[in-house]
């Protein structure tokens, strides 16, 4: 044996009596692996090494697999130790041999039982001898094997597998034959055997099925042929024996299917309560109301009113939705616009407050007694006449007598005017009232939904209609009451036609503008507009919300009526009159948006100031279009004092604005006195509508100065005075003091969060990337090269191991033949030396 | 003349002819008269077409008379020197040559009386034909002096005539802008102008003088009216112009000289504003001042009493003047005390409403954009805005909302007037004093631009947007004002009425019943349809 695997194993020896403990602490046996950093939270298995072990480790395992099949090689027989645990080297070898020695016991007895009969071990479960039961079950499956399957495999298995149970074996003879016609079967054989047994089961079961259903079809065929026979004969039969049998089953199928089919009591849409529809109403003029304010506010509206442009013409706008209106004759319409009429009539009553309850309640219950009548008409009858029509409205049967008289002279249908000069022909000579029928019905009979070149006709008619307005109110005098009866139609085209309405009522605002402007451009002494203009502006209002922060239509109306009040001069009680419709209409734009408007308050100062005589000491310039002196700058000076004690307040005439007869002085100063009530009507509006503007006081200054200073109330009438002392208290009431102005905060703006991105990192130091399969191919290469290192290197240890072994066999042989040669010289020496000692002897 | 005697010839047809004959028969006469002098007696019914009343016999008498002594001149066959009378002429011993040409002296003489009279009086052709004429007379004069002069040593220029005409153009009684815009082709001529310059002062002088200044509108309009149309050339090089060449010393002639040139435009300009001016004609002088009169004096300074004088006045004067300041001050170093407490008295609600507003604004912008004004001023401007504000229609507002947010921006410290946190809450009355004059003692740097947040509530959105601005912080960058100053309703108008992407036009859901009704019943309680 070679020096060093000598000491190897010499130290393997030593190595192998240590405890492992012993080993890891010797510093010599214990490599320590360097680590280049330190990783938070990884353990490593490998920091220390125990290189002698594993090398010791590796020279056994070889010792015992790679040495041994060398040994072996080239033998054509070998040995194979099968005793029990010889190649277990876990087992300590005492416990090897004395299981060896139990095993070779239990072979001994097992063999002497063979022959040893009588004395026998019974196995029992439950108390039963386990031979017994096999006896039974294999008797009991004979009965049962056709019928149920599970059994039957469930019992032939268990045989085999209790097989492993330790079973002292039965002493019979069949159970001796039996087992032995088990054995010879083998378990492949039996399980074979069982599956075809379970598939022929199948397959007897499904014939089985088959043939029933053939034969149930077989009868049903023949059933049917008899039966065709017996219906053919049987109504024959009945009929002439019993008629009146036939309609009975017949009822009661009716019965039973109506019964079947009756409705089953399902919910239907209850009837509002009057509650209910007004919290409805209200609602939805809340909704609107919350646009309105949204608008104001200058938001973007969403789709505001959208639901609004769909409305019919005689949308009440209470929701009642008239769903046959198709199915109506024109009668029909024509009541229902009475009834249009007499709500309207109740509505107004309800405004004013003045109309008597009891009227009012009339109204209603007429109304609401045509309305449940209609409906019920409605359900009963399609077509029905005027004449039935007229029962319900007992009460006011003189006034739709009169009605009736005046509508039958017009025609139900009407043709929609194409141009202008039909409009102006199809109105004329009409009273107002039927000439408001005339559209309403024109615009039913040429709605939209009917036919489609409607639509175009109908837009058209609107703008036809404004220029009607304009005509009416030019007239002299002028016919506004036309024009008041009107509206409602207006109204409706306009809720029809948003778009048309809008541009027409642009164009009119825009050219009048641009007419100002040019002649600002060149004489600088513009006309206040005519009464069309205000009569458009008015409706404007009407139509369009004057309250929304931008408006097409009514920003630039507001604009028209500034560059009236800033740039137009006013030359006469005329242009007084007009300017003080402006100013209201400016007024009413604003009353619920409560906008600022410095050219009216200006205005109205400059109205003010019209009324003061000396201008000279009133520490407040006066603004264009006022002049602090001319002609017209005393327009509202009273000529006599003493007029005003006959003055009483009346209203102004809106054709006041266009042709104004004041022929005596007393006529002249009334009308004086007027416009200055209104004027002060109007600042007191004016200051109820600011007094929330922080710079109410200083807006106010001027008023308040030529209120206290300058228009003493002594010699205006009462009604007057009260104004006079109401504004001043109104502006002497506001508060003067406010807090200074701050920026509005703002909201601090937040750090930038920056929240880690996590990426899952499946194997580190992979490319990463690439598609699953290049992936998995990668994965496979790199398993493969390390793998193929490590048998490299198992090779090549193994190699060297064999080398080594092969050189100490070598070795082991050479020394040996030294040895026997030493051995040999050292015999064939001692017999030369006795030979010679011989010899010496013989010589001797 | 024959035919112009049947003046009375009913048909026009008729009269037509005849002018065409007696054009004709003129002509003759004309070539009669210069082709022998036996005709000479026929120049008297030439002068006796000049005084004709029909203007077609006036022109071509006019057109015979140019002519006739055109030519006349050329030939030096008029009287040169001082001119003896007629009656002397018989009597005093001078040839036929000489009786000739002093008889031919007073009939041009007397036909350039007849043409002055036709320039102030005449039909527009008439008077066009008779300055055209005159006009020739002085060029033919020019080269053709009628004075015996030793000519190289006086220049030679047609004084008399060209002072004639001026004077006449100037006239007392009538307007005669036309043919003063007639005569300006003229004075592009440099020598013209430059005596017209002169000539016009003496005029000036001589007339305000003698009325004490009092009621002369029509004169002093017309006056405008020439001087505002003169204009002197910018370089010495331009002035080639003339209608004299001046044979020997051109070059030292006082009307080929620039500066000579500034010297009587400057004197004539402050001959006239000497005078007391009319309101209109005070507004009219200071509208054209900054850029056609002061460019062209000799010394701008010189106008810096009228100018203050004018900035004193107050109202729409001040506002003008205030352009003529700028320049002085800006390129000519005039120092104005309180020059800004002025600028400052100046902002009234008037200001808004004058035609001059866009050229106020654009000037105030300019005087407050230094950096280096007081915080106390510029709060006091700005406050002052602000008041006037309340009072001013939307097209205005639209300039001073972002005039004063430039303000406030150029000057850092004002922005106490919209953010003034350290005050706490306690509610005060407004410090401000309105009526104070001088920014000093305003106190409007205590106080704080409440207008402002009240014109939030403004009716028109654009103002309202651009008062919503105080809000928040105002940007860094300036807004440009100049884009806003000459805005009108009309065109504010077209911005709500041009847009063309209408998604859905809101409507009114209240349900209009009656014209009078709605929107608080304003109008229906105040007036009645009947």
């Amino acid at each position: 044996m070679g020096k060093v695997p000598k000491k190897r194993s010499l130290a393997d020896k030593v190595r192998k009596t240590k405890t492992s403990a012993e080993i890891k602490n010797n510093p010599f046996e214990v490599k320590i692996n360097r680590k280049k950093f330190e990783v938070l939270g990884r353990k490593s298995k490998h920091d220390v090494g125990l290189p002698g072990v594993s090398r010791s480790k590796a020279n056994n395992k070889r010792k015992e697999t790679l040495l041994k099949e060398y040994k072996l090689k080239n033998k054509s027989s070998k040995l194979i130790d099968r005793r029990f645990g010889e190649y277990d080297t876990n087992m300590a070898p005492e416990d090897k041999i004395l299981k060896r020695f139990a095993m070779e016991r239990q072979r001994a007895h097992d063999k002497k039982d063979v022959y040893n009969l009588n004395e026998e071990e019974e196995l029992t479960h439950y108390g039963q001898s386990l031979a017994e039961m096999e006896k039974f079950n294999d008797i009991g499956n004979s009965d049962d094997e056709s019928e149920e399957k599970g059994l039957l495999s469930a019992d032939r298995l268990p045989l085999r597998r209790r097989g492993g149970l330790l079973r002292k074996k039965s002493s019979g003879d069949q159970q001796q034959e039996e087992e032995g016609s088990h054995r010879a079967k083998s378990r492949q054989e039996l399980i074979e055997e069982l599956i075809q047994k379970s598939k022929q089961e199948k397959r007897e079961r499904q014939v089985q099925k088959e043939e029933s259903q053939e034969l149930t079809e077989q009868l049903d065929k023949e059933w049917k042929s008899i039966q065709a026979l017996m219906v053919k004969k049987t109504p024959k039969s009945e009929s002439a024996d019993q008629p009146e049998e036939k309609p009975k089953p017949e009822e009661y199928d009716k019965m039973v299917r109506e019964l079947v089919f009756e409705m089953k009591a399902q919910p239907s849409e209850r009837l509002k309560t009057p509650e209910e529809i007004a919290r409805e109403a209200r609602e939805k003029l809340q909704k609107l109301e919350a646009d309105r304010l949204r608008r104001m506010m200058g938001e973007e509206a969403v789709d505001s009113t959208q639901s609004q442009t769909h409305m019919s013409a005689d949308d009440l706008n209470d929701g009642f939705i008239l769903d046959k209106e198709d199915q109506k004759t024109l009668s029909y319409q024509v009541r229902e616009e009475k009834c249009f009429i007499s709500e309207e009539e109740g509505d107004e009553e309800e405004e004013d407050g003045e109309g008597s309850s009891e009227e009012e309640e009339d109204e209603e219950d007429g109304h609401s007694d045509l309305e449940s009548e209609q409906e019920s008409e409605d359900e009963e009858h399609n077509k029905e006449d005027e004449v039935i029509s007229t029962k319900p409205s007992l009460s006011k049967e003189e006034l739709k007598a009169q009605q009736e008289a005046a509508k039958a002279e017009l025609p139900y249908t009407f043709a929609v005017p194409e141009v202008y000069g039909d409009l102006q022909n199809l109105l004329d000579g009409h009273t107002p009232d039927n000439k408001r029928i005339i559209l309403a019905r024109t615009q039913k009979c040429n709605h939209p939904s009917l036919a489609v070149g409607n639509k175009l006709k109908l837009q058209k008619l609107f703008g036809f209609l404004l220029k009607y307005f304009g005509e009416m109110t030019n007239l002299s005098p002028p016919d506004l009451t036309t024009v008041d009866k009107l509206i409602p139609e207006l109204y409706t085209l306009c809720q029809m036609f948003p778009d048309e309405a809008c541009k027409s009522l642009q164009n009119i605002f825009g050219d009048a503008a641009c007419c100002i402007e040019k002649v600002l451009d060149c004489t600088g002494q513009p006309d206040l507009p005519k009464l069309d203009m205000l009569v458009y502006l008015k409706v404007t209002a009407l139509l369009f919300p004057t309250s929304d922060f931008r408006h097409p239509v009514t920003t630039p109306a507001l604009l028209y009526i500034s560059l009236n009040l800033t740039k137009v001069p006013v030359r006469s009680l005329q242009d007084v009159t007009k300017c003080l419709v402006l100013c209201c209409l400016a007024v009413e734009y604003f009353s619920f948006s409560k906008r600022f408007m410095p050219e009216l308050i200006n205005f109205l100062v400059g109205m003010l100031q019209l009324a003061v005589q000396d201008k000279t000491s009133l520490g407040y310039t006066m603004v264009p279009p006022f002049r602090p002196s001319g002609k017209c700058s005393e327009l509202l000076v009273l000529s006599d004092s003493g007029s005003s004690k006959s003055w009483s307040k009346k209203r102004l005439q809106l054709s006041a604005t266009e042709r104004l007869e004041l022929n005596t002085d007393l006529d002249r100063d009334h009308h004086r006195l007027t416009c200055l009530s209104v004027t002060l009507d109007l600042l007191k509006r004016c200051c109820l509508l600011y007094k929330d503007l922080l710079s109410f006081n200083h807006i106010f200054q001027p008023v308040r100065t030529l209120l206290s200073k300058h228009l003493s109330a002594q010699t205006l009438p009462e009604p007057v005075q009260e104004l006079h002392r109401e504004i001043l208290e109104l502006i002497s009431g506001a508060p003067v003091t406010r807090s200074p102005l701050v920026l509005e905060k703002k909201k601090p703006i937040p750090l930038k969060l920056l929240t880690p991105k996590i990426v899952e990192v499946l194997d580190y130091g992979k490319k990463r990337g690439s598609s699953r399969e290049e992936r998995e191919k990668e994965k496979l290469k790199h398993k493969y090269k390390k793998e193929f290192k490590g048998a490299l290197r198992e090779i090549r240890k193994d190699s060297r191991f064999l080398a080594r072994e092969k050189l100490n066999e070598v070795m082991n042989r050479d020394a040996e033949r030294k040895r026997k040669v030493k051995e040999l010289f050292g015999s064939l020496a001692t017999q030369e030396g006795e030979w010679k000692a011989l010899k010496r002897r013989k010589k001797k | 003349m024959a035919s112009t005697k049947k003046r009375n010839v009913s048909s026009a047809k008729t009269t037509e002819r005849s002018i065409k004959i007696a054009k004709l028969d003129l002509d003759s006469k004309v070539d009669d008269i210069l082709e022998s002098r036996k005709h000479a007696n026929d120049v008297f019914d030439i002068l006796e077409g000049l005084q004709s009343e029909r203007e077609k016999s006036v022109i071509s008498a006019v057109n015979a008379c140019s002519r006739l002594f055109c030519s006349l001149l050329e030939r030096k066959e008029l009287f040169m020197g001082k001119l003896p009378g007629e009656d002397e002429v018989l009597s005093g011993g001078y040839s036929a040559e000489e009786k000739y040409q002093i008889f031919m002296r007073h009939r041009y003489n007397s036909s350039v009386e007849m043409l002055l009279e036709h320039l102030s009086l005449g039909h527009p052709e008439v008077y066009e034909s008779a300055l055209c004429c005159l006009m020739k007379f002085a060029a033919a004069e020019g080269q053709h002096p009628l004075e015996d002069l030793d000519w190289t040593e006086h220049y030679s220029f047609p004084r008399h005539l060209i002072q004639a005409v001026v004077d006449r153009l100037l006239s007392k009684t009538r307007d005669n802008s036309l043919q003063i815009s007639r005569f300006q082709e003229f004075l592009e001529m440099e020598d013209i102008r430059y005596y017209a310059m002169s000539f016009i002062r003496e005029s000036v002088g001589r007339v305000m003088d003698k009325n004490k200044g009092a009621g002369m509108l029509l004169y002093q309009r017309n006056v405008f009216t020439i001087m505002s149309n003169i204009s002197v050339p910018s370089q010495e090089s331009e002035l080639t112009n003339f209608m004299v060449k001046q044979e020997a010393k051109h070059e030292d002639w006082k009307a080929a000289k620039l500066l000579e040139h500034k010297r009587a435009f400057e004197r004539m300009w402050l001959g006239f504003l000497k005078y007391k001016l009319p309101n209109s004609m005070y507004k009219k002088v200071l509208v054209i001042l900054h850029d056609s009169i002061l460019p062209h004096m000799s010394k701008p300074t010189l106008m810096i009493d009228f100018l203050t004088a004018a900035y004193e006045v107050g109202g729409a004067i001040s506002l003008l003047a205030l352009n003529g300041l700028f320049v002085l001050i800006h390129q000519h170093n005039l120092d104005y005390p309180d020059f800004y407490r002025k600028l400052y008295n100046l902002l009234e609600p008037s200001v808004f409403y004058v035609k001059y507003r866009a050229r106020f604004f654009h000037l105030t912008n300019i005087f407050l954009s230094s950096s280096h004004l007081p915080v106390y001023l510029v709060a006091a401007f700005a406050k002052r805005l602000a008041r006037l504000a309340l009072t001013v229609p939307p097209t205005a507002l639209l300039i001073v909302l972002p005039f004063l947010y430039n303000l406030i921006r150029r000057h850092p410290s004002c922005r106490v007037l919209i953010h003034r946190p350290s005050a706490g809450d306690e509610p005060l009355e407004d410090p401000y004093l309105m009526d104070e004059e001088d920014p000093a003692q305003c106190r409007a740097l205590e106080s704080s631009l409440w207008e402002i947040k009240t014109l939030q509530k403004h009716y028109h959105p654009d103002v309202a947007k651009a008062a919503m601005l105080i809000n928040t912080p105002l940007s860094e960058k300036e807004d440009d004002i100049d884009a806003v100053l000459e805005i009108t309703t009309f065109e504010m108008m077209e911005r709500d009425l041009n847009q063309t992407q209408i998604k859905s036009v809101p409507l009114e859901f209240e349900t209009a019943t009656q014209l009078l009704k709605g929107g608080g019943d304003v109008l229906g309680q105040n007036f009645s349809l009947d």
